[in-house]
């Protein structure tokens, strides 16, 4: 099946990705290739088949519910493109 | 002394034949004089090598220290190291400063381990051939006009050209064992769940794993050894003592049962691989191991799996580079949406991108159950397939690439063929299995690898199993002329 290029802008936009307008013709049929190559799946018979949910047979492992991080945020906000008294500084949201 | 084993290293180094700083200097200076020409390293971190290796001489000056102290090493710039940038191949990461170490750079700077740098790979580990880096392709030290494979591109051609002892890697479908086998190398990919993946920059969850290149079968047993291990902090890590790699090397070959599965000898394969990789199962015959032939019939559907799978959980790990928090960020956004979106679009390359697009897609309200739930069904009928193997058989033997390296830029144009370059590799990632690559020979002057799969936790007989082989042929002592 090939994908409109009315599918791959909403596509685009569920992964907030901004590809150029001249890029979608291209890109379309590169996924077109990759969904036909995966579409060999929809034959295999996996009638009663539980999909896999770990590659090592084991259960998920808790922990105790206790505190084990400390502050950090002067650090983590070192590396940010804008931070400002403590906090990420992004475009108005609210008009 | 960057053509000697590990073991002799340690033990000039234990000899105080020679320093950690002169081993260490010895590489930088060949980093420094060799390197243009291969594009492995992103990032040398010269100054903190030479202190880690002052560091090492103290302790072995005074007779202390391990099997691993004072040696060199180069990790994927996909770890992080606290302090150095982790750009993972990607313009989005260019201005990454890692704020904690990565578990694996934690274990191996407490074993003594000297860091040279940080080395090239694939957009966040996307592609098989280390041309998708932001960094530009890295060259294949037997042909600077070939690729080294990927994504561990940069590790293999450091390690192959003798620009570091030893490095880190990881594999998410193939991208330890196919360079490894590209460049005449022996890499080993753990059981998922062996070695921590905290700190390591997530791709696919379910099936990255991190693991090592090396020489020989012996020195990759030493640095597995080092990283290998339970840590809470990934809750997929498994609580489990790591077995003896290095002490269980010499386990004889004799009565091994070493299964051919028909489907990794079938139409696809380069006569001349396939010839290589029938010879290195005599091999292991003469040395007392049963030959036997095995099905997995599901194999035709690996690559169809994968490629749902991993781009399905690469585009919700990837979600995180939001252009607020760390990473690039476009200049002048108009809104919220305007700076997700720029910031994405530009600091993503064009693999990346169509990743995250397949696995959006394959997520998205009306195909998750025909595309992602079946692929997980199918995951399920391809690790049915290997445990029905390993009733009959203890290790599975076949090639690791269809063919040897091949040129830079002759895949770019096509994502498929470039994506059925892992099609040997990406099923042992779907099953969680250990394996491993080794070389068996040479084409035309481009080495040849063969995979060994192993069950569960099973690092150790593959590794010993490699280590019997090496003891017997000479293909991994093999070193690229204009190097040397």
């Amino acid at each position: 099946m090939s994908l409109t290029t009315d599918q791959i802008r909403h596509v685009a936009h569920l992964a907030r990705l901004g590809i150029d307008e001249s890029r979608l013709e291209g890109l379309g049929t590169e996924l077109d290739a990759i969904i036909g190559m995966v579409d060999a799946l929809r034959a295999a018979d996996t009638d009663g088949v539980t999909p896999m949910a770990h590659p090592v047979d084991m259960p998920q492992r808790g922990r105790e519910d206790a505190v084990t991080e400390s502050d950090q945020r002067e650090r983590y906000q070192a590396i940010a493109p804008e931070a400002v008294d403590g906090l990420y500084r992004v475009p108005r949201v609210i008009e | 002394m960057h053509t000697q084993s590990l073991a002799a290293l340690a033990e000039g180094l234990r000899r105080r034949d020679f320093s950690s700083r002169e081993l260490t200097e010895h590489f930088l200076g060949r980093i420094d004089k060799l390197d243009g020409e291969l594009n492995s390293y992103v990032t040398v971190t010269a100054e903190r090598a030479l202190e880690q290796a002052a560091a090492a001489d103290a302790r072995l000056d005074k007779g202390e220290g391990g099997p691993l102290t004072g040696i060199p090493l180069a990790h994927k710039d996909l770890f992080c190291t606290q302090g150095v940038r982790t750009a993972c191949g990607s313009r989005m990461l260019d201005n990454f400063i890692a704020p904690y170490d990565a578990h694996i750079v934690e274990l191996l700077d407490a074993a003594g381990m000297v860091t040279l740098g940080k080395v090239n790979m694939d957009e966040f580990a996307m592609g098989s051939s280390t041309e998708t880096s932001f960094y530009g392709p890295t060259k294949n030290p037997w042909d600077t006009a070939r690729v080294p494979g990927g994504s561990s591109g940069g590790s293999v051609a450091a390690v192959a050209a003798g620009l570091a002892p030893v490095a880190t890697a990881t594999d998410t479908g193939g991208s330890i064992r196919q360079p490894a086998a590209l460049t005449g190398l022996t890499g080993i990919k753990p059981t998922y769940g062996r070695v921590s993946r905290y700190g390591v920059v997530a791709f696919a969850s379910s099936l990255d794993q991190a693991g090592v290149v090396a020489h020989s079968a012996a020195d990759a047993a030493l640095v597995l050894q080092a990283m290998s291990g339970f840590d809470p902090r990934d809750s997929t890590c498994v609580e489990r003592p790591v077995d003896d790699y290095a002490g269980a090397l010499d386990q004889p070959v004799a009565g091994l049962r070493v299964g051919l599965p028909a489907e990794y000898f079938a139409e696809g394969l380069d006569p001349a691989v396939r010839a290589a990789v029938e010879a290195a199962a005599a091999e292991l015959e003469k040395l007392g191991a049963t030959l036997v032939p095995i099905q997995l019939p599901n194999s035709p559907l690996s690559v169809p799996t994968y490629y749902v799978v991993a781009p399905a959980e690469a585009s919700s790990n990837l979600s995180r580079y939001d252009g607020v928090r760390y990473g690039y960020r476009c200049a002048d956004p108009a809104n919220l949406e305007d700076l997700y979106k720029r910031s994405r679009g530009e600091g993503f390359g064009d693999e990346v991108q169509r990743r995250i697009m397949i696995g959006t897609y394959v997520l998205s309200h009306g195909y998750y159950d025909a595309y992602y739930l079946q692929a997980q069904k199918v995951r399920q009928l391809i690790a049915d397939d290997f445990r029905k193997a390993f009733e009959q058989v203890d290790v599975i033997l076949g090639p690791t690439t269809q063919g040897t390296a091949f040129g830079i830029g002759e895949q770019t144009d096509d994502p498929v063929t470039m994506y059925l370059n892992d099609i040997y590799t990406i099923a042992a990632n779907l099953a969680g299995l250990p394996a491993l690559s080794m070389p068996c020979g040479m084409l035309d002057g481009l080495p040849v690898g063969a995979q060994l799969i192993g069950k569960h936790f099973d690092e150790g007989r593959l590794l010993a199993s490699a280590h019997a082989y090496q003891q017997a042929t000479d293909w991994h002592t093999r070193f690229p002329g204009a190097f040397a």
